[in-house]
């Protein structure tokens, strides 16, 4: 993975600088609140209902082991000895005190890390395909390119402050894993006809208030231009999108308002002017930045293991968890592993400084020390031999780390609802936690199959209920928490926004809700098909009318 | 003492802001041009604000961009003595003032009023007006401009800044100075760094 050179640690040096001086005088009344908060939110430091929230930045989902052994201690150390590994790929500690904030950003520069741009109106992380580099699909690995979007848009001064969030994802392969049409600037590499490296750019995609997935501006962009078209697309933004009311800031807004075709216009006639400048990216640039992201010294193995195939035959519950969370990888011999950060009964995503231990030391000893946090929230070793498949799992399961769960039901996707945000209409973990409870049969959730769930506490939607295959969304009725059920929403190359079933449940209803929807799809569904695929074929019809016919109406037409 | 910074040294402002007369109703200037002049056609400035704004008669003066646009002849003759500057508001358009005026440098100062801070609008302004448009005399942002904006305002084409009037220019200049190399080039270095200088030879920190 990218490591600093002395350039990079000067920067974060002097950001922690800046950032203890911020405070300092934040502190001793120089600085309002008001103008305090956007200075602490690009340091990713919100104030929520306990108490601060920090978010800190793990470049496109990359992390080494020595990173996460000291994001375990800072988490013992300044918070409550956990933290929660979010659908940006980042990483947020909870409970920490603001005074202890520049200390924290000290020690995460220390291992080359740093919480800048984790929130805030600017270019947030960007994010990619938690299997970048070993997916077996990939046609171009995203990771380099990245990095070098990363570096140029660290306080790029031009758009410091922009009239929202901007939020970039990059991916390089057939099967989109990073949802980049759910992004305000989303990039696909291919080889285009010549076989050159090329981008297809998307803009104006995203969740919140107002769902909407993206529209390809442009098919065909030389890779050389990533970084001066973006320049382009995002100047338009920043001079043209509404800065009077924050629900319609986003670039989506603008695109819409003005039509993809005017938008297209005006970002074409901007880049004019700023192609071919010094922003444009160089082969020997690139070709520095990709030498940290070159293949590792894979030991060249058999396809197969025999003692991973006795393993898998002798071994009930090894098997069930290699179904689920082994995964392929483009050398011989080698798999992806997902560590699932959704045991049942727990808040989805969150990780305890032991179980970030026991997880770093996983990927030292068997995956070349590096991992990946995955938008889904989980952790991923990219790199491990077959044969030491059954070590990793025996040790994970001893953690909590190896529920057998990934893509299946209880792989939750979760905001951090009302027990923490601020924002929130109602609690989104509780939920989270009781349908994991009753779906707690690893058979019954085995033979279900692949299924996305997702639940936000409010409409900002950071849990993504717009493209679950069963979307929950916290909805707030005279004070009390009701949920909004949708489905049919989908992520990937076929993306698609889900659709509300009808009025709004209490949050003891909804374990049975689910339960539900699942007997529809249960009886209606056709061999191998998933539960989206029914839904997309029989439609919404059937499930509404299972679920209202059967559940008490305790729930009424207003709280839609 | 002054509150202004040029040339990153503390000066004394011998400028005269000239301002619009007050109005009553509600002036929608937060919102991005597409909804004043694109979607709406709204304007901001009346005709009669324009008629009614006071020129000092001597000295070096700063109109506003409306005023000056409306009426261009009256300052003909200061232009040519370089004792007219102009100022604008972030939600005010470049081009109309381009199409007017080709040649920028006609202006010995022109300066941007940022209403609020988090109005970035001001970085593609200075950027433009040094990249596109050529300007090369002195370039100021005034405003709520707050010391942790320098560093970014610097950046995208400024080179003069009035700190707002309750904090200190002298701790603000600190500011400036914030991070020695940054990545992507802009307007006050072209050059992105790896352009710079030669990171291969710079291996791990
Ligand atoms: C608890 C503190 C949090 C607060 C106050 C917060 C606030 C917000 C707000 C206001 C939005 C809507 C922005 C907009 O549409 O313009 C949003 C969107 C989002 N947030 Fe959060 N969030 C929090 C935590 C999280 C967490 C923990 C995650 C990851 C699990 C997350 C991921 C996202 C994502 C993916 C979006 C959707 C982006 C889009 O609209 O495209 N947020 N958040
Ligand atoms: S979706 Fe709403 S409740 Fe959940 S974290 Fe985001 S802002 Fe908070």
């Amino acid at each position: 993975m990218y490591k600093y050179d002395q350039i990079d640690q000067q920067l974060v040096d002097e950001r922690v600088a800046q950032y203890r001086d911020q405070v300092r005088r934040y502190l001793a009344g120089e600085l309002s609140e008001d103008e305090f908060r956007p200075l602490r939110l690009q340091n990713g430091l919100y104030i929520q209902r306990h108490a601060p929230m920090l978010r800190i930045a793990v470049p496109y989902g990359m992390l080494s082991s020595r990173q996460l052994h000291k994001l375990a201690d800072i988490a013992t150390q300044y918070d409550r000895g956990y933290g929660h590994f979010s659908t940006r790929q980042n990483l947020q500690l909870n409970w920490p005190k603001l005074e202890d904030t520049p200390d924290i950003l000290a020690e995460l520069a220390t291992v080359e890390m740093h919480a800048i741009q984790t929130s805030g109106n600017c270019i947030r992380n960007i994010t990619t395909d938690q299997f970048a580099g070993v997916a077996p699909d990939e046609i171009i690995d995203p990771r380099a390119m990245a990095e070098v979007m990363r570096q140029w848009s660290t306080f790029h001064p031009e758009f410091a402050l922009l009239p929202r969030k901007f939020k970039i994802a990059v991916s390089g392969t057939k099967q989109d894993r990073a949802i980049v049409q759910a992004h305000d600037i989303g990039m696909e590499f291919y080889r285009d006809a010549e076989n050159k490296v090329a981008i297809k750019v998307w803009v104006g995609g995203g969740l919140g208030r107002t769902p909407i997935l993206g529209t390809v501006i442009r098919e065909h962009l030389e890779w050389q231009h990533a970084l001066t078209y973006c320049e382009a697309i995002i100047r338009v933004y920043n001079l043209h999108g509404r800065r009077d009311n924050a629900y319609k800031a986003r670039i989506k807004i603008l695109a819409k308002a003005l039509g993809i075709d005017e938008f297209r216009k005006q970002v074409e006639a901007e880049w004019l002017h700023l192609k071919d400048s010094p922003n444009t990216i160089t082969e020997a640039e690139l070709a520095r930045v990709a030498q940290h992201f070159e293949a590792f010294d894979y030991a060249s193995l058999p396809a197969h293991d025999a003692s991973f195939d006795a393993a898998i035959t002798s071994n009930a519950a090894f098997a069930a968890w290699a179904k689920r969370s082994v995964h392929p990888h483009k050398t011989s011999g080698y798999r992806a592993v997902t560590l699932s950060l959704k045991p049942h009964g727990k808040a989805p995503g969150d990780a305890t400084s032991e179980q970030m231990h026991v997880i770093a030391d996983l990927a030292a000893q068997y995956s070349f020390g590096e991992l990946r946090v995955s938008h889904e929230q989980n952790l991923i070793l990219a790199d491990v031999k077959l044969s030491n498949l059954f070590a990793v799992w025996e040790k994970a399961r001893a953690h909590g780390l190896a529920t057998p769960n990934i893509g299946l039901l209880t792989d939750i996707i979760c905001c951090p609802g009302g027990d923490f945000c601020s924002l929130a209409n109602a609690k989104s973990i509780p939920i989270a936690q009781a349908i994991q409870m009753q779906f707690d049969n690893l058979d019954y959730l085995h033979d279900i199959g692949d299924i996305e769930l997702n639940i936000s506490g409010c409409m900002n939607a950071c849990g993504h209920h717009h493209v679950g295959h069963i979307g929950i969304l916290g909805v707030d009725k005279d004070g009390s928490e009701w949920y909004q059920v949708s489905i049919g929403g989908k992520q990937g190359n076929d993306a698609s926004l889900a659709t509300v079933i009808g009025p709004s449940f209490s949050a003891e209803e909804m374990p049975g809700v689910v339960q539900k929807l699942i007997e529809v799809y249960l009886k209606e569904r056709s061999d191998e098909e998933r539960f989206i695929d029914t839904v997309r074929r029989i439609g919404v019809a059937p499930f509404k009318a299972h679920v209202y016919a059967t559940t008490a109406p305790k729930s009424e037409a207003a709280h839609v | 003492m002054s509150n202004l910074i040029t040339q990153n040294e503390i000066v004394t402002d011998d400028w005269a802001l000239v301002n619009l007369p007050e109005v009553d109703q509600e002036v929608r200037k937060q919102a991005g041009k597409v909804v004043l002049f694109k979607l709406t056609g709204e304007n901001t400035i009346s005709a009669e604000q324009i008629a009614n704004t006071q020129i000092p008669a001597t000295g070096k003066t700063l109109v506003p961009l409306s005023v000056y646009l409306a009426r261009k002849n009256e300052f003909a003759p200061r232009i040519a003595k370089q004792e007219i500057g102009i100022w604008l508001a972030t939600h005010e358009t470049l081009e109309n003032l381009t199409k007017a005026e080709p040649n920028l440098n006609i202006f010995p100062l022109i300066a941007v009023y940022v209403e609020r801070f988090a109005d970035g609008r001001i970085f593609s302004i200075g950027n433009l007006l040094r990249t596109r448009y050529g300007f090369n005399n002195t370039l100021r942002a005034f405003g709520d401009v707050l010391r942790d904006q320098l560093f970014f305002l610097k950046r995208s084409g400024f080179d003069s800044y009035l700190i707002r009037a309750d904090r200190s220019a002298e701790e603000a200049l600190q500011s400036l100075k914030d991070f020695s190399q940054p990545y992507q080039g802009a307007v006050d270095d072209k050059q992105p760094v790896w352009r710079r200088v030669n990171r291969g030879q710079n291996n791990v920190a």
